[in-house]
């Protein structure tokens, strides 16, 4: 069964109330073009699991503008200003994490893991409500793992049987976003046939990535 | 020489050939301007590399630094992703960083991620980074815009960690954490101890040591 399709073929995938993990820091690293479906087709009440809501028009920022959001979890709002307005308007629910605690319980949702455990947070607000454990004298909080039914991810290129490489700092959250959802879709600079990328240089394994798609920023 | 620029030339005074170093955006971004010529340091960026580098004239697709713009990897560095990026910042991996803060009490708690009725940013990676790093110096002016002091007994913010910083340097003082408490090292040139202890909130004892701040003389300076 072939995994490279188009936008069209995928745009029936999605549907209301979704949780959907989209990878990117900052608009760098993010599957525009994937993003753009979801506004396309009136996507709404998403739970957006991301590093941060990028500005109001790179990477996940459309979502925020449009208001297809119910509710964020991110580790930065800042850069989008509407996000924050949203929020104190109690429009939009954000759930702040540390970055660090959010690639984790990504990684932990990836990897079968029941959670994970930081001492990032001890003593501050992110500890609140939170299990904590003590292991050899220090402090630790209890962070649960994160999953999603869809994984919008962007690489640089794919080959047919899904094997993804990466390009500079594009890479951040979309190895570990690959391993922790239902359907997993990338978008890609390039598609290569099966072979042409250099196992040893292959960043995530073809098996998890269900769809690919080709999309040529215009320049 | 301007407040930024004093603060930025006494932090680089921290920094040792090969350290591993993140720096918090705005001032501490400075610091590397103010190194002498033999120092090297290696810039971890939160995003996902080692190796950061100055923007060059032109723009590389795909490469940002930790604040979204442009930036350049030095011949040595890597790319990885984000797990790996903070494990290396809260396993120990990073000998330094040097960020900002709102406000810094005599526990050394650093409060610097918000303000409670203001929008609110997100805390990004500064909460890892302040927990992880070897040595966390916080570099900042020594009183708010309205004159208040920064340093103080207790945080009143919310904080990013408790008991994590090591080292406050200001335009008008060098303090460092001990087990004793907060301590006065240093004073900038031309403040009387009077000043510091008007300016700042918290008790601190003077160090039998205390001298004028250190610096690194302009004509060692690499830039």
């Amino acid at each position: 069964m072939g995994k490279v399709t188009t936008l069209e073929e995928i745009g029936g995938l999605f549907h209301d109330g979704m949780t959907i993990m989209v990878g990117g820091f900052m608009g760098t690293g993010a599957p525009d073009a994937l993003v753009g479906i979801l506004v396309e087709r009136d996507i709404k009440d998403i739970t957006l699991i991301s590093s941060d809501t990028a500005l109001m028009d790179t990477g996940v920022g459309p979502l925020v503008l449009g208001r297809r959001l119910k509710k964020v979890i991110a580790s930065h709002i800042g850069t989008n200003p509407e996000t924050g307005r949203q929020m104190l308007a109690g429009e939009l629910a954000v759930e702040l994490v540390p970055q660090g605690t959010l690639a984790e319980r990504v990684r932990a949702g990836g990897a079968g893991l029941g959670g994970i455990l930081t001492p990032t947070g001890t003593g501050t607000m992110v500890a609140d409500n939170k299990q904590t454990l003590t292991i050899e004298g220090r402090e630790y909080l209890v962070e649960l793992p994160l999953r999603a039914d869809v994984a919008l991810l962007k690489a640089h290129k794919a080959d047919k049987a899904g094997n993804l490489v990466y390009r500079n700092s594009a890479r951040n959250f979309n190895p570990l976003m690959a391993l922790a959802a239902d359907l997993v879709i990338v978008q890609v600079d390039e598609i290569v046939e099966t072979g042409e990328l250099d196992p040893n240089i292959v960043v995530t394994p073809g098996v998890l990535i269900d769809k690919i798609i080709c999309y040529k920023e215009s320049e | 020489m301007d407040t930024k620029e004093l603060i930025a030339r006494r932090a680089a005074v921290e920094l040792h050939d090969g350290d591993v170093v993140n720096l918090g955006i705005g001032l501490p971004t400075l610091i590397p301007n103010y190194l002498p010529a033999g120092i090297n340091i290696i810039l971890q960026s939160e995003n996902g590399y080692i190796g950061l580098g100055p923007v060059q004239d032109t723009i590389i697709p795909d490469l940002v630094n930790a604040g979204g713009k442009p930036a350049n990897i030095l011949p040595g560095g890597s790319f990885f992703d984000s797990a790996t990026s903070f494990a290396l910042i809260r396993g120990g991996h990073v000998d330094v960083t040097i960020l900002g803060g709102l406000e810094v009490d005599a526990h050394g708690n650093l409060a610097n991620w918000m303000v409670p009725g203001k929008m609110v940013p997100g805390m990004g990676g500064a909460m890892d980074l302040v927990t992880g790093a070897r040595k966390v110096i916080v570099a900042m002016e020594h009183t708010s815009k309205n004159g208040a002091p920064k340093i103080v007994s207790d945080c009143s913010l919310p904080l990013t960690a408790r008991g994590a910083v090591a080292m406050i340097i200001t335009e008008l003082a060098v303090f460092r954490f001990t087990p004793q408490g907060l301590v006065l090292e240093e004073l900038a040139p031309g403040i009387e101890l009077e000043t510091v202890t008007n300016k700042t909130g918290a008790a601190f004892t003077v160090s039998a040591d205390l001298s004028p701040m250190r610096n690194i003389p302009s004509d060692e300076v690499l830039l």
